[in-house]
């Protein structure tokens, strides 16, 4: 079973859309939204959610007023910020470290644990999807995409599954690093604009740094041929191969304002495309 | 006046929004740029970087000359970060989030705070822009410290914008915390429109008005100006989908400064959120 995840450094590069074309293309997967913080697979693949289950996650301090003397040694010892002047909680701020409870000498301080979000075990027309919502203004994320991954890792291992195909998160934090864990192959959609170029080095480098397979996707590359160019030339010199250079299409939108994979709205050149790289992964 | 730039979705144009507003407003302007995993915003800017600061985080040091392997500080430690074995305590820099509960409650005194680099923040300027950035360490995995130590330039003399990361938890947060105001940047796609929901969710909790900035905005279907006509959400701006705009935007060129005839929209939304504030 090979797991893939789909990655970019910059956002609105195309994953999602990506993904959502594998997964149509692929016979025999499953599949894994780690887009944690804004999912958007769900709108493609329309998954039937199986199972719900509650992502608990960190706690967060609750002062009981009854007991507290206000003697603020909880406001010295905090680092985040998070207590206010009037003896609450800022329960956005609040990392959970329950410095504060440790120190209050009244024992005022409690730590509650948070409902930090949901994940689901899904099934959809193309095989089982495993994807989750972190709650509004909620932390560790990173947890919660390794969560997903683990499930959809168990699942495809259990219905023995080919691959194991993953919509990741932008940026090169945390929710990025736990999406490219222990997979077979990273791919890298990128664009041809100085900031796609910018941020596709800097994830390429995270890929590196983890000694992770990678390959890079241009695309919409006929925004800016020169930049394309550039982006074949950067991948040349870091040994990483470009697997496919996808061109602009508006038929993008049209297929995700219909809410389904671009492969089967249409038989355009990016459809063909698509319907190329996956069968050269 | 502080201003924040986010979206939910990535890729929507916040940093195109973000320079284009710095560069309308003619004196008294910053902008922080508070993606500091990809930071674009300097790509637009070509700021003139005067200072360079590295940012480290705490993180545990043991002594291990005083240690006696009791296992407290690893039984304080919410995050894991520490585990006492017989004659050795590891430590796990990525999983600490600088509490200081360790070193407070070891009673050896045996742990002190160590510095682990986490970034850098650049500082300079870009023509009447004051301009402040952060890069994130590759293999780094928490941003916030590093946002947090972007924000704490803010000039509190100046109109202050900040470029946010695309997504809406902790980094984003960290971002728009504490501004007036947040712009939100969208396109008119159902992933637009699923984002920009988790985004306003976001906003309203932290209690931050907020508009919207449709980019792109003649593609997609009416979900967008529906949903906010109906949750009575100001729509502030529309930027056109246009294949030259994308391409100035491919080389690096800030919307304004190729196509000068959108200043006065800025300058328009600028003063509408000043009268929004007040």
């Amino acid at each position: 079973m090979k797991q893939i995840v789909v990655i970019s450094g910059k956002g609105g590069t195309g994953k999602t859309v990506l993904t959502a074309s594998f997964a149509a293309l692929a016979k025999n997967a499953s599949f894994a939204d780690c887009d944690v913080d804004a999912p958007d697979l769900h709108l493609l693949l329309k998954p039937e959610i199986k199972e719900k289950h509650e992502f608990r996650s960190g706690k967060t301090a609750k002062i009981d007023k009854r007991l507290c003397q206000e003697c603020g040694k909880c406001i010295d010892i905090c680092r985040f910020d998070a207590l206010r002047k009037d003896f609450t909680i800022d329960s956005i701020s609040c990392e959970g470290c329950a410095v504060c409870s440790r120190v209050c000498p009244t024992n005022a301080i409690t730590m509650e644990e948070n409902l930090s979000g949901e994940w689901f075990i899904s099934e959809t027309k193309y095989g089982p999807m495993v994807h989750a919502r972190l709650g509004i203004a909620e932390e560790n994320s990173g947890k919660l995409v390794t969560l997903v991954r683990q499930n959809a890792k168990k699942i495809a291992e259990e219905r023995n599954k080919d691959y194991c195909i993953i919509d990741g998160p932008p940026g090169i934090g945390c929710p990025v690093i736990a999406s490219l864990a222990n997979v077979d192959l990273a791919l890298i959609v990128t664009e041809p604009t100085l900031s796609g170029i910018h941020d596709m080095e800097r994830v390429a480098d995270v890929t590196k740094h983890f000694s992770i397979n990678t390959k890079v996707v241009i695309n919409k590359y006929d925004i800016n041929f020169k930049n394309a160019q550039d982006i074949r030339k950067i991948c040349q010199v870091r040994k990483v191969e470009v697997v496919a250079e996808l061109p602009f299409s508006e038929n993008v939108t049209r297929s995700v304002v219909r809410g389904m994979p671009i492969v089967e709205f249409c038989n355009d050149q990016i459809a063909k495309d698509i319907v190329a790289l996956w069968k050269k992964i | 006046m502080i201003i924040s730039i986010a979206s939910g979705k990535g890729g929507t144009g916040k940093t195109t929004v973000a320079t284009s507003l710095a560069l309308s407003i003619n004196s008294g302007i910053q902008l922080l740029d508070c993606d500091v995993e990809e930071p674009n915003a300097h790509i637009f800017l070509k700021p003139k970087i005067q200072q360079s600061k590295t940012v480290y985080i705490p993180v545990p040091k043991i002594d291990e000359s005083k240690c006696t392997f009791c296992g407290r500080c690893a039984e304080v430690c919410t995050y894991n970060a520490l585990a006492v074995l017989k004659e050795k305590v590891l430590t796990f820099p990525h999983l600490c989030h600088g509490c200081g509960g360790c070193n407070l409650f070891c009673p050896q005194k045996a742990i002190t705070e160590g510095d682990k680099k986490i970034g850098v923040v650049e500082i300079g300027n870009s023509s009447h822009v004051q301009f402040v950035h952060g890069r994130l360490n590759i293999g780094e995995v928490m941003s916030p410290p590093l946002i947090r130590a972007v924000k704490e330039y803010i000039n509190p003399t100046r109109s202050v914008i900040v470029d946010a990361p695309p997504g809406t938890s902790c980094p984003v947060i960290e971002s728009v915390k504490g501004s007036d105001f947040c712009i939100l940047v969208t396109e008119p796609t159902p992933f637009g429109l699923n984002d920009l929901i988790l985004a306003v969710e976001v906003l309203k909790k932290l209690t931050i008005p907020f508009g919207i900035a449709v980019n792109r905005a003649d593609i997609g279907d009416s979900s967008l100006d529906d949903y906010c006509e109906k949750e009575n959400i100001p729509i502030l701006m529309r930027i056109p989908f246009k294949k030259k705009i994308a391409f100035a935007y491919s080389k690096g060129l800030a919307l304004v400064s190729e196509f000068p005839e959108y200043k006065k929209e800025f300058i328009r939304v600028y003063k509408e959120i000043s009268e929004r504030i007040r």
